[in-house]
């Protein structure tokens, strides 16, 4: 009687009020209310609107430059010697990852709605380039909050939002990371109800966001899942990606929850390990709470405070995950594992000598989980894994870390 | 319902002027001077008492609750010691309304159901919540209701005639109204603006207006107490702790001095606003 019983699908949620399970929903301040309804209302409609999924198609092809290839990783595969190990190239699109296939969606529906200035938050600062490009190509005044400690970690993004014209602030409350960006965007948006779209990065949030974001997310699962049968003439075994907010590994997921024999693994940031407070591994070390609108897993003291996560990347440095990972978790769908900073940066390391690939720290993480798995699989299963970005942005960080003069 | 919340506004409406609510956070900078701060607040002409709860993610909150919040959270308070510092106030007030407001999170840490029998037990009449809007009410707010919480809810300008009686529904105690589109601390709007809201709001329900954010002055506690049942002052009082602090943050001699001084001002104010509007 009590159990849950399974559902029919996986691909089902949200239910009407934003909830997966127990987790989502909409916890906002009352001015923010009428317009997250307002956004619903256009999201809704422009999920069955033609005019729109041809507009987002198009700028898909043209202007991000999709489908993502989806690349075999030969020499991985062989210095790994177990499992083939596919790629689903995210990190060659426009702007260097998954994040524009979010901003071009949301952007477009900022437009049907009329409004006339951005705001977005930024970690890494991938999610604020993406942000800042797509206002620059709609023409749209945009402002980035970005903790402090991120903007100067993550310097060359900070430059490039600026020549995109973006306005970049500096957030020096709490910790200075994205969880105080994100708090600083919120204020901006209650404050800015009426002309302002608030881009979120992320499958987090208010409802409809989660839903939306994985949405617009889940063109990389379904293009991955057409590339491998075609490829392999099967599905993967194992689908793999990392998990900061979990945009990019939802939009990977999605497509393939009621797939039953495909596993599914998120990777979260373990920082310096699980022992103490040094990581960002939500689902694996945190507990269920509300924060920025939602029901999820956070990093949280017995009081019901928010900790400071820790993660060599800025962009996996948030205490909270997106709900819909929280409610896949807990009924067992998929399988959420930490890795460390060091584990990340070998990864880091040896997919740049082997595959001439240079990730960003974020998938990093994801192919660490690889490197791990992949030699205990069979060399008939396969591994699918999402890049989800390039790692330009990240070389001062790891030429530091590993005390190489630039 | 609460008594207390009921008797309190009664009693105003007999004396003919608005209510004066006051906000300020629990354990900033420390649990002592925050309880000496709460028992100077009646004398000093507080009518009903808003008990902050620090929360590490102030999302609606300006820098200057948002810093008090973190004052109060090193100096180890915590959801319990809030509830203790009503506790407290109560051995000797058990007239002035006390009202908690804050965030869902620790609440919801806590456990919904403790919380309220701990309320209850502490002399809480009330709550003010600002992440749980009415599409959110099973968590909370009918929890609360059911065990004769008063669930106050926030109005604000971007709530439309259509929505309103959404809002209202199962709002209890008072409707606060707040008078803008932003965070707390922000700049105070027309008053002329305000009370054609009060107004419409009034429409849809019988319960008392109190109307906030931006109130900073005497001369604003007067204006909107004009057109209001009620002015809630939270971040100019807040201000008023963190400009007696030490550079560390810590209390001194004159932090409760500080507030009840300030708050004498907006009671006279608030105590001269119906004369205006009789004018």
């Amino acid at each position: 009687m009590n159990e849950t019983p399974k559902p029919n699908s996986f691909r089902s949620g949200p239910d009407e009020d934003g909830r997966f399970g127990i987790f989502g929903g909409r916890f906002v301040a009352e001015t923010l209310m009428p317009l997250i309804l307002d956004l619903q209302a256009e999201w809704e409609k422009a999920k069955t609107d033609p005019v729109f999924q041809k507009e987002l198609a198009d700028l898909g092809t043209h202007y991000i430059g999709r489908p993502s290839p989806l690349y075999y990783a030969e020499r991985l595969t062989e210095h790994l010697g177990g499992a083939k190990i596919y790629f689903k190239r995210e990190e060659l699109n426009h702007t260097g990852s998954h994040k524009i296939n979010n901003c071009i969606g949301q952007i477009l529906l900022a437009k049907r709605m009329g409004k006339t200035r951005i705001i977005a938050e930024t970690g890494a600062g991938q999610h604020g380039v993406a942000s800042a490009t797509v206002a620059a190509r709609f023409g749209l005044p945009c402002v980035v909050y970005m903790g402090a400690t991120d903007v100067e970690r993550q310097a060359p993004n900070v430059f490039r939002m600026k020549l995109l014209g973006a306005e970049v602030k500096a957030v020096t409350a709490g910790s200075g990371t994205l969880k105080d960006a994100m708090n600083e965007a919120l204020r901006d948006w209650v404050t800015n109800v009426d002309d302002t779209y608030y881009l979120i990065g992320t499958a987090a949030g208010p409802h409809p966001y989660p839903e939306m974001v994985r949405d617009f997310q889940a063109v990389i699962g379904q293009e991955a899942r057409a590339q491998i049968l075609e490829a392999e003439g099967r599905l993967p075994d194992v689908v793999i990606a990392a998990v900061g907010g979990g945009s990019n590994a939802i939009g990977l997921f999605h497509p393939f929850l009621d797939d039953e024999s495909v596993k599914i693994v998120g990777v979260e940031a373990g920082g310096h390990g699980l022992d103490g407070n040094e990581h960002c591994a939500s689902i694996t070390a945190g507990s269920p709470g509300v924060l920025h609108g939602n029901r999820t897993y956070l990093l949280q003291d017995k009081d019901g405070q928010i900790l400071e996560g820790h993660s060599i990347s800025a962009g996996l440095d948030y205490p909270g995950i997106g709900p819909e990972h929280s409610w896949l978790n807990d009924i067992g769908r998929a399988e959420y594992v930490p890795i460390k900073d060091d584990e990340a940066l070998e990864a880091f390391q040896l997919l740049t000598k082997l595959e001439g690939i240079i990730p960003a720290l974020e998938p990093a993480h994801a192919i660490a989980e690889v490197i791990k798995r992949a030699p205990k699989m069979g060399k008939d299963e396969i591994i699918l894994m999402n890049l989800s970005g390039r790692g330009d942005k990240d070389i001062f960080t790891v030429g530091k870390i590993l005390g190489m003069g630039l | 319902m609460t008594s207390r919340m009921n008797a309190r506004f009664a009693k105003l409406k007999a004396e003919g002027r608005p209510a004066l609510v006051t906000y300020f956070m629990g354990g900033d900078p420390d649990y002592a001077t925050s309880l000496g701060i709460m028992k100077a607040l009646p004398e000093a002409g507080a009518d009903v008492i808003e008990l902050g709860m620090p929360f590490s993610d102030p999302m609606a909150d300006g820098p200057i609750i948002q810093l008090a919040g973190q004052r109060a959270l090193k100096g180890g308070q915590t959801l319990a010691k809030t509830l203790d510092l009503a506790r407290d106030f109560r051995e000797g007030d058990n007239d002035t309304p006390i009202v908690m407001m804050g965030y869902y999170n620790p609440i919801y840490i806590y456990g919904v159901d403790k919380f309220l029998d701990d309320a209850i037990a502490a002399g809480i009449d009330g709550l003010i919540i600002v992440d749980l809007p009415p599409e959110m009410d099973d968590e909370l707010c009918i929890p609360a209701l059911a065990k004769g919480i008063n669930f106050i809810r926030l109005t604000t300008p971007t709530t439309d005639g259509k929505r309103l009686p959404t809002v209202l529904n199962n709002t209890s105690g008072f409707v606060y109204y707040v008078s803008m589109n932003g965070i707390t601390g922000s700049a105070l709007p027309d008053p002329s603006l305000i009370s054609g809201a009060v107004a419409r709001i009034k429409d849809h329900t019988d319960l008392p207006v109190c109307v906030g954010f931006g109130v900073k002055t005497a001369d604003h506690a007067k204006a909107i107490g004009a057109a209001a049942d009620g002015v809630v002052v939270g971040t100019a009082i807040v201000a008023q702790v963190a400009g007696s602090l030490t550079r560390d943050g810590a209390a001194t001699p004159d932090t409760v001095s500080a507030v009840s001084t300030f708050v004498r001002g907006l009671a006279t104010g608030v105590r001269s606003a119906r004369l205006v509007a009789a004018e």
